[in-house]
């Protein structure tokens, strides 16, 4: 049949659009064309889809996308970019949805066992659900039961074993009841293994999911013969997977220790003793005043506070008021998504010349007169480097302690997610400022 | 077509996507992953042919009228939040 042969076209072009679409992504100067391009591939290959295929149904078809673009635009507009980490989270896991529900509509038709599909709706199903509770987590909505952190080892393996089973059983005789105990297995499995990961470990889990999203969509393609759902899939699969590599890679783990490590114990018991020095923020406006240079670290606790415009006042009253040199060091973990930090000083108009990370400016702490941390904690923590106990070791961090002065914005001296206290707070060099991280620099330039 | 032809297919992509993220400055980390996710909601495609393929509206054909509704939400909602995200860097490039 021609018609699908060209059909067969179309999908290969829109796949290529992805590609250079993803490629295009990699540098600020071409961005907005990669987005355009993703936006014409997928606009083309819907297209071609619902002119070629025998659509009884075009009413039920373009009612359920017509609601779902109304929605997905509406609320995506309204949405704070602080609160971008969670609603990525919640796409991804609807992404994650569709595929399983393609899935079982296509064993709706033929019961019959197929591995792809299987995997499909193994990975689609782990997908969804881990990214739900992602989404929970990172809004704020859930408290872990401590029964659960407890006992989910054991709780994780044995739905391991269900799903194995489960998928066997349907290998031997296909049912549609043992694909939907399949499902929900998944679903179970999901969650349990999101579900105790949280803090900075959360940049790698997303992007983990996303990976999954795509690995979904591409065993999907291989059941339905769907050129473009192999190769797209394959390359969001794939792209997602080194991303969150990376990410392990900046902080020095592995993928089993994110899913497999014990519950953190806080360790902060002998430390607290220890005094740590109080700045006031008047202080601070009379040493940033009279400094050279200052770099300014930011943390997740910036993100919670919404202080990057207060950040952009406070470096613009310095580098015109008082000529000070301000830039900013970003972590490659810092904050709760891929690049989170960037996207909110983007948001804040702060020229990203200024914006450096951790390989370019980490040399740079030591001629700096002033570190201003606010809102971040483990990614500083010299302990890393130098205490092999620490459960930081070994983890890249920024050489805050080198700075002549070091400012704290925190609301407490608590260890950070890691649990590992940072000795930086009782460094003779460092001055606490505690508070909200927008107050505090709002005070701060209140007295410059 | 057989599963051979695919795999190979499949295995090919996975080493592009190797290489056109192997470059990516880390300041563009979140609009790449918000496009890829949006990306990814191509399995649209899937559900659009198990829709057009259904026997009247049983349930294969409500099921596969979620997944339309689903992954439209994810590529709609991607897009749109992406290009938001792009739309800052561009502004300071031109500063």
């Amino acid at each position: 049949m021609i018609i699908y042969q060209e059909l067969y076209i179309i999908y290969f072009i829109s796949a290529l659009l992805f590609m250079i679409s993803i490629k295009s992504l990699s540098s600020p100067q071409t961005a907005i064309l990669g987005n355009n391009l993703g936006i014409s591939g997928m606009t083309l290959s819907v297209l071609a889809t619902l002119l070629v295929l025998p659509t009884r149904n075009d009413f039920g078809i373009l009612t359920a996308g017509g609601v779902a673009a109304f929605l997905g635009i509406l609320w995506a507009n309204k949405i704070k970019m602080t609160n971008l980490p969670q609603m990525i989270a919640l796409l991804n896991g609807l992404g994650g949805l569709a595929s399983v529900l393609v899935a079982s509509a296509e064993l709706e038709r033929y019961t019959i066992y197929s591995a792809d599909l299987v995997i499909g709706i193994i990975v689609g199903s782990i997908a969804f659900s881990g990214s739900m509770i992602a989404f929970l987590k990172l809004s704020n909505k859930l408290n872990i039961f401590a029964f659960f952190i407890r006992t989910r080892h054991i709780i994780n393996t044995c739905l391991a074993l269900a799903i194995l089973i489960l998928s066997i059983e349907f290998a031997l005789k296909a049912n549609l009841f043992t694909a939907y105990f399949l499902i929900l297995a998944c679903f179970a499995f999901g969650i349990g293994i999101t579900i105790s990961i949280g803090g900075a470990d959360m940049p790698i889990v997303i992007s983990l999911l996303n990976s999954l999203s795509g690995f979904a969509a591409s065993a999907i393609g291989f059941s339905l013969v769907n050129i473009v759902l192999i190769i797209t899939g394959a390359i969001v699969g794939t792209s997602g997977l080194l991303l969150a590599r990376k990410m392990t890679q900046a902080m020095n783990r592995s993928f089993l220790q994110l899913f497999f490590s014990n519950e953190k114990e806080t360790i902060q018991n002998q430390t607290n003793e220890q005094y740590a020095k109080t700045g006031s923020p008047e202080d601070a406006a009379f040493l940033m005043q009279n400094a050279n240079s200052i770099i300014i670290v930011p943390g997740y606790g910036m993100a919670v506070a919404g202080a990057q415009y207060a950040l952009y006042n406070l470096m613009n009253l310095l580098e015109t008021k008082y000529h000070v040199k301000v830039r900013f060091a970003i972590h490659p973990v810092a904050g709760r998504m891929p690049g989170h930090m960037n996207v909110l000083l983007a948001e804040a108009k702060i020229d990203y010349n200024k914006i450096l990370s951790l390989d370019e400016i980490n040399a740079d702490f030591e001629n700096t007169d002033i570190a201003y941390v606010i809102g971040a904690n483990d990614i500083t923590n010299p302990a890393a480097k130098s205490d092999s106990s620490s459960p930081l070791f070994g983890m890249p961090v920024l050489d805050v302690y080198k700075a002549k002065t070091v400012f704290f914005v925190k609301r407490s001296l608590n260890a950070g997610y890691s649990g590992a206290q940072n000795p930086l707070f009782f460094a003779d060099n460092t001055l606490m400022l505690y508070g909200d991280a927008k107050d505090v620099t709002n005070e701060i330039i209140s007295y410059l | 077509m057989t599963t051979t032809f695919l795999a190979s297919i499949f295995i090919l992509s996975c080493f592009i996507g190797y290489l056109i993220i192997e470059s990516v400055t880390p300041a563009l980390h979140s609009p790449l992953m918000s496009v890829s996710n949006a990306i990814s909601g191509i399995v649209i495609i899937g559900a659009l042919s198990t829709a057009a393929y259904a026997n009247g509206f049983n349930a294969e054909e409500i099921i596969s009228l979620l997944g339309v509704f689903f992954a439209s939400l994810n590529i709609f909602g991607g897009f749109v939040i992406s290009w938001r995200m792009l739309k800052l860097f561009k502004k300071r490039k031109q500063k």
